[in-house]
């Protein structure tokens, strides 16, 4: 097995003796179609996972977080394992596709040997193959944030990714970010659907009375299956609580156990929590709720190679961004899974051929858009990614156009867990700006902070984040920064996390009593005014065409 | 504080839901003799006797969606007879500027000791229910609840 350095040496002179495009022809000979469809099949159900797709139609690149901490009881548990770690954890050979696919290892070579992964004409392929072979077995299952978090989607709000769903013909759906489409459209969504929008833990705010479907009853195989649906429990606080003002969230244990010993008093065989919890909350559920079978989790985009057990449950996490398709083959008897076979499948876009039907329809979804989307506004020298706990490339990069366009102190980005990654030598188009920022309160305010509260706002969102207890976990990444560093100690509880702030430029401390003056983005007060984020940023490049940005050190983390 | 900005367009931004009142950590939002003052306060309706663990449940959500309206119950096991039952429940709580949230009454026609509505929390704090026996005991129940500015979503 080649180490990391010995395979990018060989990539390199390979790279000089052949080229690139042979380079990657070789690397594709090797990968074929047949070989990631390649499956030893089981019993009598198929379930498919897609989650997270962030309405990412086309392939991408997409750099897993070299920084993902467990903390507490998860700590150094997958998924918060990264880089050569995971690859030892799962014993993935460096330097091979799933080297690629699920870890940063080595991220820029491979991508460069492997090429974009993900493209939902390619899952279409995929998901049809799995069809034809198991038939009335297979159930497909979108765990939610499939609407959001590009151009289109923004525009449309959501409708060129139904659209182009409704050919996929999922069994049922739960959400997230769809809610910050309003309720008015979140209802119009849920009429028009084909298939049920499942979420048991979302109630009317004043009187609890259940707003959506919290499961529904499909047989597969000659099993009832029960999916139970779970949105993302921190809808009104990690959003603006004004788009979903009527309803409320929560994890709800107490509910879900319900759901569960209602579908099974049903008849159930087999129970599914659809899930768009975070992976350490449905962890930590699974564990506590007797009675799930499977749990598709999703929301923090975490990739496993393999099933991961919560004593008798099954979990599964499908990643983002489109990279991947879930295939869960179960053997289920008398209430009980027998034997299960289970492959996480990149979708490597070279090597899968992508599906005619699904290609023409993201073509045509696409086309009000393109002009719009393909406009080169620079270029980048550096790789740009956002996925980590602290600051990416990618958020530097926005971070350092509020700081500038915005004539500020200090600049505040949100740690979304989606945004895609260029590689360096690639253009940076708007379609790429719109990957990480497409959100319906995309404001950037400029106002003034004390030290204090600026402290506040860094020590919150850290609690969001390293909570022991997962149900305090909301899930995000930590708070982006620009123009300040920090030291952060995440085995800290809250309030004793921060320390050592200070303005990067000039190497003082941050005091407390001070007014500082904050560029930001993604506020979730009411009436926040500001041009769109991603015109500050565009605006910035058109000053500063070529983006090379030297690595971000100014976050020092502690207890890990 | 407007004086500082040198950009009229952005003066009104709320910034990264950084309103002050929403700010679990302003010290000015959580006082600390808010804490003492609960405890006094605790401490007159029970006459100084240390409230027994057990029989009452107060239901809270553990992380707060909107801190201006929290949903809470309270439920006491108790006959509720007139040789016993609950007289009075009596809500605390740790960081607010006043220290009682909400007091509910009882009589042996209420039927049960039952009771919900919605209290305001200033900060992420303590919420201590209080019984009131008619044998003159007292029985309570803790709960924290999170108040927060908001993350950012994955």
């Amino acid at each position: 097995m080649l180490s990391r350095r010995e395979f990018a040496q060989v990539a390199a002179s390979t790279v000089g003796l052949l080229g690139l495009g042979s380079m990657r022809a070789l690397a594709q000979q090797k990968l074929t179609q047949a070989d990631l469809l390649n499956f030893k099949s089981v019993g009598n159900v198929t379930l498919v996972h897609v989650t997270d797709i962030h309405a990412q139609l086309l392939p991408i690149y997409f750099r897993e977080p070299s920084e993902n901490y467990g903390v507490g009881a998860d700590k150094g548990q997958p998924p918060h394992i990264t880089g050569k770690d995971y690859l030892a954890h799962f014993g993935i050979p460096a330097g091979s596709p799933n080297a690629y696919a699920l870890t940063c290892d080595g991220f820029e070579n491979l991508a460069r040997t492997y090429g974009k992964i993900g493209g939902l004409d390619r899952a279409a392929t995929v998901i049809k193959a799995i069809r034809a072979e198991r038939g009335d077995k297979v159930l497909l299952l979108d765990g939610g944030d499939t609407l959001q978090g590009s151009w289109g989607s923004l525009q449309s709000k959501g409708q060129d990714m139904l659209d182009c769903m409704a050919l996929l013909k999922p069994d049922a759906m739960t959400a997230h970010w769809e809610f910050t489409y309003g309720e008015a459209r979140v209802k119009d969504i849920v009429k028009n659907l084909a298939y049920p929008f499942l979420a048991m833990n979302v109630h009317d705010a004043q009187w609890g009375d259940p707003i959506f479907k919290p499961q529904v009853m499909l047989e597969r195989g000659g099993v009832k299956i029960a999916i139970l649906g779970q949105a993302f429990p921190f809808c009104p606080i990690a959003h603006p609580r004004y788009m979903m003002a009527d309803w409320s969230f929560g994890i709800h244990e107490a509910g879900v156990q319900k759901q569960v010993d209602a579908a099974r008093k049903a008849g159930a065989g087999l129970v599914v929590l659809l899930s768009h919890n975070g992976y350490d909350v449905d962890k930590k559920l699974a564990g506590r709720v007797k009675g799930l079978d499977v749990v598709l989790t999703g929301h923090t985009h975490d990739s496993m190679p393999s099933v991961q057990k919560v004593g008798k449950t099954l979990m599964i996490a499908t990643g983002s961004s489109g990279k991947f398709v879930s295939r869960l083959d179960l053997d289920v008897q008398n209430g009980e899974i027998k034997s299960f076979a289970f492959k996480l499948i990149p979708m490597f876009a070279d090597v899968i051929a992508p599906d005619a039907e699904m290609a023409a329809k993201i073509a045509e979804v696409r086309k009000p858009y393109v002009e719009k989307l393909t406009t080169v506004l620079g270029t980048t020298e550096s790789l740009l990614y956002r996925r980590g706990n602290f600051n990416g490339t990618m958020d530097d990069l926005i971070c350092q156009a509020l700081l500038e366009e915005r004539d500020a102190e200090i600049a505040l980005s949100p740690g979304f867990r989606w945004g895609t990654s260029l590689i360096s030598g690639q253009n940076i188009t708007f379609e790429d700006i719109a990957n990480e920022t497409a959100i319906t309160y995309p404001a950037c305010y400029r106002n003034t902070m004390s030290g204090a509260q600026l402290k506040g706002v860094l020590e919150d969102v850290a609690d969001n984040l390293f909570n022991p207890d997962p149900y305090y976990q909301q899930g995000g990444d930590m708070v982006r920064v620009g123009g300040l560093g920090y030291t952060i100690d995440i085995s800290k509880p809250m309030g004793g996390r921060i320390s050592n702030m200070e303005i990067l430029k000039t190497g003082k401390p941050i005091d407390a009593a001070a007014t500082y003056t904050i560029a930001g983005w993604a506020s979730v007060q009411k009436g926040v005014q500001g041009p769109a984020v991603w015109d500050v940023v565009a605006a910035h490049l058109q000053k500063h065409k070529n983006v090379k940005l030297a690595p971000n050190r100014s976050v020092k983390v502690l207890g890990i | 504080m407007s004086q500082n900005l040198s950009r009229r367009s952005a003066l009104k931004a709320g910034a990264f839901g950084v309103g002050a009142a929403v700010l679990p950590t302003l010290s000015a939002f959580a006082a600390p003799d808010t804490v003492a003052q609960t405890n006094a306060a605790m401490k007159k309706y029970t006459g100084g006797k240390v409230p027994m663990k057990g029989k009452i449940k107060l239901d809270l959500p553990q992380i707060a969606e909107n801190g201006n309206t929290v949903p809470m119950g309270v439920s006491v096991d108790s006959p509720m007879t007139p040789a016993s039952y609950v007289k009075e429940v009596r809500v605390f709580v740790s960081k607010n500027p006043l220290p009682i949230a909400v007091t509910f009454l009882f009589t042996p026609e209420s039927g049960a000791a039952k009771a919900s509505t919605h209290i305001r929390l200033a900060a992420t704090q303590d919420v201590i229910a209080v019984a009131k026996m008619s044998d003159g005991t007292f029985y309570s129940d803790t709960k924290n609840c999170k108040v927060t500015i908001g993350g950012c979503g994955g």
